[in-house]
C-alpha cells in the first residue's frame, strides 16, 4: 500500500501544475503554429491551408526589425554585464554587513511597475533634462536629443533587465572559495592575474545564466522601444503586438512569433555550446 | 614634495577603491528612476503631462484614490495578483516537492516543462495564448483569461524558488517526527511546512510581484478588463496622471514592508533549525534512516 502510494505520490504532486502548463503553454503554442499557417482574416474567412507563405512574407517584410531586436538586445546584454560585474563583485566579496542593503538596492527597481520605470527614463532622457544636457556638453549626445533614438532604447533595455544580470553573477561569485583566490596571490599572481585566471573563470556559470536571463526578455521586449524609441527603432515585439492587437493580421503575427522563438532557441543553443567549451577550457587551464 | 605624496596617496586610494566607487555608481543608477518616480509624485503639473517639474504639492498623495478608473484598475490588479499567487504557489510548491523528494519516470521532462516558459519571451507567450483563446472560443477575453495567463507564467518561478529552499532541507527532522509517532500529515503540518514556509513565502512574493507588474501578456489577453499596468499604458498617450506615481510608490513601500516581514520570518526559521543540534546531543545517538 505505502509502496504504491510512494510511487504515485510524485505524479499526484506534479499533476495540477503539469496540466496547467501543458494546457496553457504547450497547447497554445500548437494553436499559434496552426494559426501561422492560416489564410484570410479573422471573422471573415480565416481558414487553415498550410499557408507557408506567411512565413516568407513576414520575414521579408520585417527582417530589419528582427536584426534590430537582436542587435539592441545584444548590446544591452554586454552593457549589463559590464555594469553588473563590479557591483556583483563588491556585494560578494567586499560588502560585509552592507550586503543585504546592496541586494535590496538591486531588486528595488522590481518593486515599482515596469511601465512606470520606463516612463521615468522618458523623463530622465528628455531634451530638457540635466542628464541630456550633460551628455550634450561632453559631446556624447551631439544632436542634443537622446529620446527617440536607438541609444535610448538600449539604455532602457539595459536598465530594466540589469537585476537579472546582477543576481546570478552575485550567486556564482559568492560561491567561490576565497582560499583559491588567496592561493593565487600566495603564488605571486598580481591582482589582475588572479582576477583573470581564478575569479573570472569561476564566475562563468553566473555570466552564462545572467546573459541568458537578460538577452531573452530583451529580444522580445517592446515596451522600451514603444516609450523610448522613435518610429525608426521599432523592435520585432512592437511588430508582433501591433499585428495582433491593432491590425488583426493574426497569421503573420503568429508566424513572426514562431520565428522569434526559434531564433532565440538557436541563439541560446549556440551560445551554450560556445560558453560550455569556454568553461571547459577554463577547467583545463586550472 | 608634500603635494606629490598627497597626489600619489590619492591615486593609490582611488585604485584601491575603484571597484567600490563603480559599484556605488551602479547602485545610484539602479535607484535614480525610483527617485524620479517619487519626486514626480509631488509634482503639480499644469497640463496633462507629468514630465517637467512645476511645483511641490501634497495634493495627489492626499487624493491618491480620487480617480475611479485608476482605483478600479488597481483593485482588479490586486484581486488578480492575489488569486494568481494563491493558485500558482499551491501548484508550484507541490511540483517542487515532487521534484526534490521523489525519483520518478518523466522527471527530466517535468523539469524541461518548468524551465521552458521562463526561456520564452513574454510576447510569444502572450501571442500564443491569444491564438489559443481565439481559436477554441470557449473563453471570452477578460479576468478569467488574465488569471489563466498569470498563473501559467508564475508557476515556474514559484517552483524554482521553493525548490532551492527544499534542497537544503534536513530530512532527519521528518524521520524524527515519524519515530515519535507523528502521522505523515502531522509531520508535514508541524515539521515540514514551518521549515519550508519562508521558501513558499518567497515564491509567493515573487509570483505576486510578477503578476501585479505584468503588462505584455496581459495586453494580449485582457479583452476590455483593465489592470494597473494596462491603465498606465492607455494613459501614456493622453498624459499620465500624477496619482499613478503616488500609487506606484504606495506599492513600492508595501513591497518593501513585505520583504522586511519575509526576512524576519526567515531569520526565525533559521533560529528554529539552529537549536536542533544541541537537542540532538541530549538524546542518545541512534541510527536514523538516511535520506536519499
Amino acid at each position: 500500500m505505502t509502496a504504491i502510494r510512494r510511487r504515485i505520490a510524485p505524479y499526484f504532486l506534479l499533476g495540477p501544475g503539469t496540466v496547467w502548463l501543458v494546457l496553457f503553454f504547450v497547447v497554445p503554442l500548437y494553436y499559434m503554429g496552426k494559426l501561422s499557417l492560416n489564410s484570410g482574416v479573422l471573422g471573415e474567412n480565416l481558414h487553415f491551408d498550410w499557408n507557408w507563405s506567411n512565413y516568407s512574407e513576414a520575414l521579408s517584410a520585417y527582417d530589419t526589425q528582427f536584426v534590430r531586436s537582436f542587435l539592441y538586445a545584444g548590446v544591452a546584454t554586454v552593457l549589463s554585464l559590464l555594469i553588473a560585474y563590479p557591483l556583483a563583485y563588491v556585494i560578494a566579496f567586499k560588502a560585509g554587513r552592507w550586503r543585504n542593503v546592496l541586494l535590496f538596492a538591486v531588486v528595488a527597481p522590481f518593486f515599482t511597475t515596469y511601465l512606470i520605470r520606463t516612463i521615468a527614463w522618458e523623463t530622465i532622457l528628455s531634451d530638457e533634462s540635466p542628464v541630456t544636457e550633460f551628455l550634450h556638453a561632453i559631446g556624447l549626445a551631439p544632436s542634443g536629443h537622446i529620446l527617440a533614438t536607438g541609444s535610448a532604447v538600449i539604455a532602457g533595455l539595459t536598465y530594466n533587465f540589469l537585476p537579472f544580470m546582477i543576481l546570478p553573477l552575485y550567486a556564482s561569485l559568492e560561491r567561490i572559495d576565497v582560499r583559491l583566490i588567496e592561493a593565487s596571490k600566495d603564488l605571486y599572481a598580481s591582482a589582475t592575474q588572479s582576477f583573470l585566471r581564478v575569479t573570472l573563470p569561476l564566475s562563468a556559470p553566473g555570466i552564462v545564466a545572467g546573459t541568458l536571463l537578460t538577452f531573452i526578455p530583451a529580444v522580445g521586449d517592446y515596451v522600451n522601444a514603444q516609450f523610448l524609441g522613435g518610429t525608426g527603432n521599432r523592435m520585432i515585439g512592437n511588430v508582433i503586438q501591433s499585428l495582433y492587437l491593432s491590425q488583426s493580421d493574426y497569421p503573420s503575427a503568429a508566424a513572426l512569433s514562431f520565428v522569434l522563438m526559434a531564433l532565440i532557441m538557436v541563439a541560446v543553443v549556440i551560445y551554450i555550446r560556445f560558453a560550455g567549451s569556454e568553461a571547459l577550457m577554463g577547467e583545463e587551464a586550472r | 614634495m608634500n603635494a606629490e605624496s598627497t597626489g600619489t596617496r590619492a591615486w593609490r586610494w582611488l585604485r584601491e577603491h575603484a571597484v567600490n566607487i563603480v559599484a556605488a555608481l551602479v547602485v545610484l543608477y539602479l535607484l535614480i528612476p525610483i527617485a524620479v518616480i517619487f519626486v514626480f509624485s509631488f509634482n503639480d503639473p499644469q497640463g496633462r503631462y507629468n514630465y517637467t517639474w512645476v511645483g511641490f504639492t501634497f495634493e495627489h498623495w492626499a487624493h491618491a484614490f480620487s480617480r475611479e478608473d485608476l482605483t478600479e484598475a488597481l483593485l482588479t490588479s490586486l484581486k488578480l495578483a492575489v488569486l494568481a499567487t494563491v493558485i500558482s504557489t499551491t501548484v508550484g510548491t507541490m511540483m517542487a516537492l515532487a521534484l526534490v523528494r521523489h525519483k520518478f519516470f518523466g522527471r527530466r521532462l517535468a523539469n524541461f516543462l518548468i524551465v521552458i516558459p521562463m526561456a520564452t519571451p513574454e510576447v510569444v507567450m502572450g501571442a500564443a495564448l491569444l491564438s489559443f483563446f481565439l481559436l477554441i472560443g470557449t473563453f471570452s477575453l477578460g479576468f478569467e483569461t488574465l488569471l489563466i495567463a498569470h498563473v501559467m507564467f508564475c508557476i515556474s518561478f514559484v517552483v524554482v524558488v521553493v525548490r532551492s529552499r527544499l534542497i537544503g532541507f534536513d530530512r532527519n527532522l521528518e524521520e524524527a517526527a515519524k519515530d515519535l509517532g507523528a502521522s505523515p500529515f502531522t509531520t508535514f503540518r508541524l515539521v515540514t511546512l514551518p521549515l519550508i514556509l519562508p521558501g513558499i513565502f518567497g515564491g509567493a512574493m515573487l509570483a505576486f510581484a510578477l503578476s501585479i507588474d505584468d503588462f505584455v501578456i496581459s495586453n494580449f489577453n485582457s479583452g476590455t478588463t483593465v489592470t494597473f499596468p494596462l491603465y498606465i499604458f492607455g494613459a501614456a498617450q493622453r498624459g499620465i496622471p500624477v496619482e499613478v506615481n503616488v500609487i506606484a510608490m504606495i506599492l513600492f513601500f508595501g513591497t518593501v514592508a513585505a520583504m522586511g516581514f519575509a526576512t524576519w520570518q526567515q531569520r526565525r526559521a533559521e533560529k528554529m533549525t539552529a537549536v536542533r543540534p544541541e537537542q540532538e546531543e541530549e538524546i542518545a545517538p541512534r541510527p536514523v534512516a538516511s535520506a536519499a
